[in-house]
């Protein structure tokens, strides 16, 4: 897959012509966690953990293994509890400014849709120039159904008009795009949580999900962006978009830890087709291989 | 998340309450910790790992000042070297050669861009010149109008660029039309692209060889972890920066891209973005990054005092 090519480190080449781990060889694999943007704690905790099982390891194969299992350890989550499904399900797009929402309503529209599910996308980013008119372009790509306003109009009105057309309509997913915003500042917060209220008023458990968009070439800023959101909105899942980069986004492991948030999708592109299922193994594999 | 530098310093340097030389062992504990506050701050790790070095060869020795303790004798030197790094003058836009000259703006995907472009036809318009905002990305849905509500929105004219055309001859034919329009600054905002999108960084060379820019500005957002460094020197080894805009500077990002871009490419950063507003842009001060890296406000109003 493509996420597996571009996040290729070796650890081969770091163990050439060692026997065990050392502290060279300790140090190297510090920067390569580092550099995989993956924070200071974070990487000292696994560093850590590697220490005292350097004993059983003694050669690339074996560390590599360990290490996989231990980013594995810390990501894993229990599956999210499976409630009745709802009709409609109600899922807000949330994150900071430019990380990739509206292109990802754009690829989960065109994956619902290929589900044969009936999905419609509300353009509750009023603010940003031609918000509307790309995320009407990523409907159309994905062939599913847009509600908008016009510019500058109250976007917990469009939220709440979403929900309702997919209740009249019979539709199964409703997905709300919202304009960025930068986690400090307190009345775009508010704002957020006025559109949160507004679907609530129309469906009383909406919305279901809430998925905060982390952009993987952010570094450790991507931690405070986490524990904002969660705190003002209660974030259900995590989408990581441009791991089609270099970047490798290890900021999400130590977010996936200490806030028990899953991550959900990854975004590998700019086409329709450039999202993929999280998968915590192959994650792993592809840091390491 | 973690206790600010200048707390865990004064927690090493407790104990060396007596001034005199700058030792080895308490140099070395001083700077574990500033290396910590630069990893955390996104410094990346090869850069915090020289400037450290630096630092540490400069530290020795040295005597510490009547007026501080050790732990601030380092961090003065640290603020020193960091803020000689980043460079300790103003730089501004570069809009030498036969009007109208082009200012061509670079970067990853949703780095700030666009709205930089208008920024800076609002800045350039303060300053008596006639801007032109170019929409040169073609790929991206709804690019075009983005540029073209940003124009209409600051009555900056826009050039009617189609889907359909080739971004090099959308730029190349606006250079005409800004002429009779009388406009002497061309801003091209170009697509975002990944650095190692082979094909789409020949076109941005394609774009600056038919257009021949008097600036070439990368737009690299401020919440940039390690990365920075692979993207600014792509950007730069093909293109030949002239500079640097950091854009969303308003949040509570440490900033230390602006470290490693400048350490790796040494280009200055010119403007910082410091809002969505198209008015939020400033020039960038070094000093000011010098103690927003280190988080340490505090102690650097009173070392330079001291
Ligand atoms: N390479 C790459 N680019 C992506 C990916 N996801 C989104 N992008 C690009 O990132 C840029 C910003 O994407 P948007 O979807 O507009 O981001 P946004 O979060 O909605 O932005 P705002 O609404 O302005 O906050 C666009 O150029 C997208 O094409 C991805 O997975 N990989
Ligand atoms: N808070 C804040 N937001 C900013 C700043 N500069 C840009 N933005 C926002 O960041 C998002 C992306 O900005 P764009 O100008 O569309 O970025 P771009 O680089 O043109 O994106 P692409 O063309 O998709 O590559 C938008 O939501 C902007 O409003 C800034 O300085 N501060
Ligand atoms: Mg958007
Ligand atoms: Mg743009």
């Amino acid at each position: 897959s493509k996420t597996r090519d571009v996040l290729t480190t070796d650890i081969d080449e770091l163990f050439r012509g060692r026997k065990k781990l050392d502290a060279d060889l300790l140090e190297e694999i510090e920067e390569l966690l580092i550099t995989s943007d993956m924070g200071v704690e974070t990487t000292m905790t696994l560093i850590d953990r590697i220490s005292k099982k350097s004993g059983g390891i003694s050669n690339a194969k074996e560390l590599k293994a360990v290490l996989k299992a231990e980013v594995c350890a810390l990501m894993a989550k229990p599956a999210p509890a499976t409630a009745s499904p709802r009709k409609p399900h109600v899922i807000m797009v949330v994150g900071v400014n430019g990380v990739g929402k509206t292109t990802t309503i754009g690829k989960l529209a065109a994956r619902f849709a290929g589900e044969g599910k009936g999905v419609i996308i509300g353009a509750a980013d009023t603010f940003r120039a031609a918000a509307v008119e790309q995320l009407t372009i990523w409907a159309e790509r994905a062939g599913v159904d847009i509600v908008k306003h016009r510019d500058n109009a109250d976007p917990a009105a469009v939220a709440f008009d979403s929900v309702e057309a997919a209740t009249a309509r019979g539709k199964d997913i409703v997905i709300i795009d919202t304009a960025g915003r930068l986690h400090t500042k307190v009345n775009l917060m508010e704002e957020l949580k006025k559109i949160k209220r507004a679907v609530a008023k129309k469906l009383p458990d909406a919305p279901h999900d809430i998925y905060l968009v982390i952009d993987a070439t952010t570094g450790q800023n991507a931690l405070s962006q986490a524990k904002l959101f969660n705190d003002s909105m209660g974030i259900t899942g995590l989408i990581l978009t441009k791991l089609d980069g270099t970047a490798k986004g290890g900021v999400v492991i130590g977010i996936c830890n200490t806030l028990d948030i899953p991550l959900t999708y990854i975004g590998v592109g700019e086409g329709v087709d450039d999202l993929q299922k999280f998968d915590p193994e192959q994650y792993a594999e592809a840091l390491f291989s | 998340m973690f206790d600010s530098l200048s707390s865990r310093l004064e927690g090493v340097f407790k104990k060396l309450k007596g001034h005199g030389k700058l030792t080895e062992k308490n140099v070395e504990e001083g700077l574990r910790e500033v290396r910590m506050a630069l990893l955390e701050a996104d410094v990346h790790y090869r850069v915090a790992k020289k400037f450290i070095a630096d630092v540490k060869a400069r530290a020795l020795g040295q005597e510490v000042m009547k007026s501080l303790t050790p732990g601030q004798q380092v961090v003065k030197i640290v603020n020193e070297e960091l803020t000689r790094l980043m460079g300790e003058s103003l730089e501004d836009l570069n809009l030498s050669g036969t009007r109208p000259v082009s200012v061509m703006l670079v970067g990853l995907q949703g780095s700030g861009k666009t709205t930089t472009s208008g920024k800076l036809a609002v800045y350039l318009k303060k300053k008596g010149k006639k801007p032109y905002l170019v929409p040169a990305d073609v790929y991206r849905p709804a690019a075009i109008d983005q540029l073209k509500k940003l124009g209409g929105q600051i009555g900056v004219p826009v050039f009617p660029s189609e889907t359909e055309m080739d971004p090099v001859e959308i730029c190349d034919k606006a250079r005409t039309a800004a002429q009779k329009a009388g406009c002497d600054v061309l801003l091209l905002d170009t697509a975002g692209r990944l650095h190692l999108d082979a094909e789409l960084m020949a076109e941005l060379v394609r774009i600056r060889d038919a257009v021949m820019p008097s600036d070439i500005l990368l737009v690299a957002d401020a919440m940039t972890g390690q990365d920075a460094v692979n993207i600014s020197e792509s950007f730069d080894k093909a293109l030949d920066l002239g500079g640097v805009i950091l854009s969303k500077m308003d949040g509570d990002a440490r900033g230390g891209a602006a470290l490693s871009i400048r350490a790796i490419t040494g280009k200055p950063i010119k403007f910082i973005g410091v809002g969505e507003k198209l008015t939020q842009l400033e020039a960038f001060h070094p000093d000011r990054i010098a103690s927003s890296i280190l988080g340490m406000g505090d102690v650097l109003t009173l070392i330079e005092k001291a």
